[in-house]
């Protein structure tokens, strides 16, 4: 196999801590990749929130091979720890049995596969057609901005910097988004339709 | 042995979106398609991130960091975004006994 950027063998010739990559990037792509796609196959719920866990963390991985462990970090405790329970939350609060199946049509599989696999041509040609000759093949950059602490200061200074106005944002956005999801996920008090027909005992209860 | 390099961290980005848009149309389950949209996103930042890594810099100055910045700004779009979808499957679920999308038909509950 002819590499794509041949500069980067030998930087892997004179860094022998780098010749693991390949082996573990394959490791944790097939991870990645084969448990996306068995989230698509799978008609359970349950077992489809497992393989999110494993695509998220095998997207963490690859975090820590581009060289960015404060992401990869922030990847396993937000999305992997937050989200994903989140989402296992969800599954339990709406299934009456967690185990239950709502299977798609066969013409809805059909139109699936077809968007797949029209993306999959699409994006293919892109990639092929590409060249990516600019890109830096020498070793993984370190963006750090005191000696010592990495990528972890760099982040910050960045963040109370040249993003001030983005996280200032995104902190007023999940202030919005808390009290916006507590609004909506409330039990009506006037118990306008819920299933049981118990809307004002279970408004009580549920605190 | 293979040298790793942008293309394949873009191939695996690649097999994560395909994979986030088959799951949004295929899945009847409403938090199905809430996950094949995690999915997206995570092929999203994924991309961020390899570009970051792969992008020329000057090794004397600062090494790029706007990629990382996106990619983390997208974990916290995504966990709002998912907060809200579940409060609203959440109400779906008390007016229809169901989480099936394709019962949801009306716009008043």
């Amino acid at each position: 196999m002819s590499p794509w950027n041949p500069g980067f063998t030998t930087m892997l010739a004179a860094a022998p801590v780098q010749q693991v990559t390949p082996i573990l990037f394959l490791a944790f792509a097939a991870m990645t990749v084969a448990s996306a796609w068995a989230i698509v196959a799978s008609p359970n719920i349950v077992r489809m929130a497992t393989y999110l866990l494993l695509t998220l963390t095998g997207v963490a991985g690859m975090y820590f091979m581009l060289g960015a462990e404060l992401l990869a970090a922030v990847q396993l405790i937000v999305y992997a720890g937050g989200t994903l329970i989140l989402i296992v939350f969800g599954v339990m609060l709406t299934a009456s049995n967690p185990g239950s199946v709502l299977k798609p049509c066969k013409w809805e599989w059909a139109a699936g596969l077809t968007v797949a696999a029209a993306m999959a041509l699409l994006l293919t040609m892109a990639l092929v057609y590409t060249p990516m000759t600019w890109a830096y093949d020498g070793p993984v950059p370190v963006a750090s901005s005191i000696e010592g602490y990495g990528q972890v200061a760099a982040v910050g200074r960045a963040l109370l910097s040249d993003y001030l106005v983005a996280f200032e944002v995104a902190g007023v956005l999940l202030l919005v988004v808390m009290i916006g999801a507590a609004y909506m996920a409330r039990k009506r008090a006037g118990g306008q339709s819920s299933p049981e027909g118990t809307g004002l005992k279970g408004s009580g209860s549920e605190q | 042995m293979i040298t790793v390099t942008l293309h394949h961290f873009v191939l695996v980005s690649f097999g994560l979106v395909a994979a986030g848009v088959a799951c949004m149309v295929t899945k009847r389950n409403a938090i199905g398609i809430l996950m094949g949209v995690e999915l997206v996103l995570n092929a999203a930042a994924l991309n961020f991130v390899a570009f970051n890594r792969f992008h020329p810099w000057d090794p004397a100055g600062q090494a790029p960091l706007d990629g990382f910045m996106f990619a983390m700004f997208i974990i916290v779009l995504a966990a709002a975004e998912a907060a809200i979808a579940l409060a609203i499957i959440l109400n779906l679920y008390n007016n229809l006994a169901s989480v099936d999308v394709d019962k949801a038909r009306e716009m008043r509950g």
